[in-house]
C-alpha cells in the first residue's frame, strides 16, 4: 500500500535520535542521528548487517532503551521518556520471548489481562487471534512443545491480539529454516494487509526486506544509508555500501573522460560523467556474447572462469584483462541464445541506463 | 558385556548407597527396635514403645526444632531471594566474583563460624558491650541464649544454600521475557508477579528443601548460641548418643525427625505443585 507520495499521518517518527552507550569506559555511538518517518499501515523495514544500530533503534521505537539525544513520536505524541508498557506498540521477538511457565492460550490473553479488559471480550478476541494464526486446538499446549514456527506464530499473536497502532518484529524469522521462512514473509504480509497495522520489521537479510516491504531504511555503522522502496533501493543505491549488501553486484571504478569509463579492456558508458567514478552493474542485466556487441553498449572482454547451474539462472564468474571478476546471471530460458563454457572468450555487454554511476568520495 | 556396561557405570554409586545409606539404616531400625543398656548390651525386642516413649518425652523439642526450622527458612527466603536476585540481574560481569564472596565463609569451619557468632553476641562482647559501655543499650540487654539468636544462626550459616539455587533459576529467565511483559502493558511489579517469580519457583523449591532440613536437624546453634532454654531436637539426639548412650531412644528419634521431615517436604512438594516446579525446571 502506501507509497511514500501517499503519507497522510505518521504513526512513528524519529528525530535526530541518537544512542549512546558506556563500554568499558568509552562512549559508544549505537545509533548515530536517525530521522525516520513511518505512515501509518505501511509496512517498513530497518535493513543492515548485525552491529549497525538498526536493533537499537527499534529498541528505542519501543521503549526499552531510551534515546540519549532525539525525539520519538507515535502517531504525533512525544514518547521518548515514556516507558514500553505505556506505549502503544507491540513487539515480537527475534527469539520469541515466550512465556514458557504458561499455555499458548494465556501467552496470547496476557497483554489483555494487564489491560484489565473484560473477561467475555478477551475469550472472544484470543479466540479470533488463534484462528488467524492458524493455532485453535493447541491453546493448552506449553511454548515449548510447539515447533519453531507454531511459536513464531504464537509471539505475533500474543502481540497482534492488543491491536497495537504498531508492530515492531526484531528479526522474527530468523530462527526458521529457508522454507518456513519463505511462507512466514507471505503470511505476515498477508496479516499485515488483513489488520492493517503499522509494522515495522528489523531485517538482516535482504530478500526478506525486498520481499515484504513497502520502504526500507538500510542501515550502516548508526546511520541510514538509504530510504526508498525496494525497487529504487535494488536499481538505484545512493552508496557504495548500500550496493553491496543489496543483492549481488558487480563494481567497477577509474578514471571517466567524456562520459567513457576505460576498465578492463573494454569501454564502460557513464554518460554526463567525469573524473574519478564507480559503477555498480547488476548481474542480470549483464549480457555474455561470443563477438564484441554493436551499438550503443558497454562491453567488455573477458574470460569464463566458472559456471555454476543454478536452476532458473546460471551464475557466470567472468574474469577482465585486468583480473577483476565480473559475475553474470543469465536466465536459463527455453531459447537461450548463450551457453559459454569455462575458459571461453567472451564479450560482456550492457546498456548505458544499467551502469549506476556513484561519483567517488 | 556391551549391554551390561552401564549398569557397570553405574555400579560404584548404587555401591555408595548401600554401604553409606541403606545399611547404616537398616542398623539404625534395628537399634531403634531394641532395648537394653550399654553396659549389658541390646537386644532386639520389636519394642515399638521406643517411639512412643521417645516422641511422648521430647516432643516439645521436636515442635521447637521445627518452629526455629521453620522460621530460618523463612528469614533466608526473605533475605536471600533479594540477593540472589541483584546477583542474577544486576550482577553484571562481577557476577562470579560475588558468588566467591558468597562462599567465602564455607572455607571456615561451620562450628568455628558458630562460635565467632558466639563471641560477637556475647553480653559484654565486642558488639554489645561497647554499645552499653556507650550507655546505648539497657545493662541487662542480652542477644545471646535467645530463641532469636539460635534463629539467627541457622539463618546465618544455611543463607548460601538458600542463595545458590534461587540465583542459578533466576539466571536462566531470558531477560528478554521480561522485557516482552513490560512490552504487553505489564508494571514492573507486575511483570515480577507474572513472569520472574513463577519461573524462579524451582529455585526457591529446592532453596527450602536444601535448608529447611539441615537448619531442623542442626544441634550446633543451638547449643553454642542457645544456652540452656531452647535445645532442638538435634541436642537430643546427641545427648541420648553421645552421654546417656542409650541408642534406642536416640535412634527412635532420628527416625522420627526423618518422617516428620520426609512428611513435611512430601505436602509441601504437594502443595506447590511438583509437576509445575519440575515442569518449570526441565524446560
Amino acid at each position: 500500500m502506501a507509497e511514500h507520495g501517499l503519507i497522510e499521518q505518521s504513526a512513528i517518527e524519529l528525530e535526530g535520535v541518537v544512542k549512546e552507550y558506556l563500554s568499558h569506559g568509552e562512549v559508544v555511538q549505537a545509533v548515530k542521528g536517525v530521522t525516520l518517518d513511518i505512515a501509518e499501515g505501511e509496512f517498513f523495514s530497518l535493513l543492515g548487517p548485525s552491529g549497525c544500530g538498526k536493533t537499537t533503534t527499534m529498541r528505542m521505537i519501543a521503549g526499552f532503551e531510551e534515546p540519549s539525544e532525539g525525539v520519538v513520536r507515535l502517531h504525533g505524541q512525544d514518547v521518548t521518556n515514556v516507558p514500553p508498557n505505556r506505549r502503544d506498540v507491540n513487539m515480537v521477538f527475534q527469539s520469541y520471548a515466550l512465556f514458557p511457565h504458561m499455555s499458548v492460550w494465556d501467552n496470547v490473553a496476557f497483554g489483555l489481562k494487564q489491560k484489565k479488559t473484560p473477561q467475555e471480550e478477551i475469550r472472544r478476541r484470543v479466540g479470533e487471534m488463534l484462528e488467524i494464526v492458524d493455532l485453535t486446538g493447541r491453546e493448552k499446549r506449553r511454548p515449548r512443545e510447539l515447533s519453531g514456527g507454531q511459536q513464531q506464530r504464537v509471539a505475533l499473536a500474543r502481540a497482534l491480539v492488543n491491536r497495537p497502532r504498531a508492530l515492531l518484529l526484531d528479526e522474527p524469522l530468523g530462527a526458521l529454516d529457508l522454507k518456513l521462512r519463505q511462507a512466514m514473509q507471505l503470511e505476515l504480509k498477508r496479516i499485515q494487509r488483513e489488520v492493517g497495522i503499522t509494522f515495522v520489521y528489523v531485517t538482516h537479510d535482504q530478500s526478506e526486506a525486498l520481499t515484504m516491504s513497502d520502504r526500507i531504511a538500510v542501515m550502516n555503522d548508526g546511520l541510514v544509508e538509504q530510504l526508498a522502496g525496494p525497487r529504487e533501493i535494488y536499481e538505484r543505491p545512493a552508496s557504495t555500501f548500500v550496493a553491496g549488501f543489496i543483492g549481488t553486484s558487480n563494481l567497477l571504478s577509474g578514471t571517466a573522460t567524456g562520459g567513457v569509463l576505460e576498465a578492463g579492456g573494454g569501454r564502460v558508458l557513464v554518460p554526463g560523467h567525469d573524473g574519478e567514478v564507480s559503477v555498480t552493474i547488476r548481474p542480470e542485466k549483464i549480457s555474455l556474447s561470443a563477438d564484441e556487441p554493436a551499438g550503443d553498449l558497454s562491453a567488455l572482454p573477458g574470460t569464463v572462469a566458472e559456471v555454476v547451474y543454478l536452476g532458473t539462472y546460471t551464475s557466470y564468474a567472468v574474469t577482465l584483462a585486468d583480473g577483476a571478476e565480473i559475475t553474470v546471471f543469465q536466465q536459463n530460458a527455453h531459447d537461450a541464445a548463450t551457453t559459454a563454457e569455462r575458459g571461453d572468450s567472451v564479450w560482456l555487454s550492457w546498456q548505458a541506463r544499467h551502469s549506476y554511476v556513484m561519483e567517488s568520495r | 558385556m556391551r549391554r551390561l556396561t552401564p549398569y557397570l557405570l553405574a555400579l560404584p554409586s548404587w555401591m555408595w548407597l548401600a554401604i553409606f545409606l541403606v545399611v547404616p539404616l537398616a542398623a539404625m531400625a534395628s537399634v531403634s527396635l531394641q532395648t537394653g543398656n550399654v553396659i549389658d548390651g541390646f537386644v532386639m525386642t520389636f519394642s515399638v514403645s521406643n517411639y512412643g516413649d521417645a516422641i511422648g518425652g521430647y516432643s516439645t523439642q521436636l515442635v521447637r526444632s521445627l518452629l526455629y526450622g521453620g522460621c530460618a527458612t523463612v528469614a533466608m527466603l526473605l533475605i536471600g531471594y533479594p540477593v540472589a536476585y541483584w546477583i542474577a540481574f544486576r550482577g553484571g560481569s562481577r557476577k562470579s566474583v560475588y558468588l566467591f564472596l558468597l562462599l567465602l565463609p564455607f572455607f571456615v569451619s561451620f562450628v568455628l563460624r558458630t562460635i565467632s557468632w558466639g563471641f560477637l553476641l556475647a553480653d559484654d562482647g565486642i558488639l554489645f558491650g561497647t554499645l552499653k559501655s556507650w550507655g546505648l543499650l539497657p545493662a541487662g540487654f542480652h542477644v545471646l541464649a535467645t530463641a532469636f539468636a539460635v534463629v539467627a544462626g541457622l539463618t546465618y550459616n544455611w543463607l548460601p544454600f538458600m542463595i545458590l539455587p534461587i540465583y542459578v533459576a533466576l539466571e536462566r529467565v531470558d531477560p528478554r521475557v521480561v522485557e516482552a511483559a513490560q512490552d504487553l502493558y505489564a508494571t514492573r511489579g507486575a511483570a515480577f508477579r507474572k513472569v520472574v517469580l513463577p519461573l524462579s519457583l524451582p529455585g526457591v523449591f529446592a532453596g527450602v528443601l536444601m535448608t529447611f532440613v539441615p537448619a531442623t536437624a542442626d544441634p550446633i546453634n543451638a547449643q553454642v548460641l542457645g544456652g540452656t532454654g531452647n535445645t532442638m531436637i538435634g541436642n537430643i539426639i546427641q545427648t541420648e548418643y553421645l552421654v546417656n548412650n542409650d541408642y534406642p531412644t536416640a535412634s527412635a528419634l532420628s527416625f522420627t525427625l526423618m518422617a516428620v521431615l520426609l512428611v513435611g517436604i512430601f505436602v509441601y512438594a504437594r502443595v506447590l505443585g511438583t509437576e509445575n516446579v519440575l515442569e518449570a525446571a526441565a524446560r
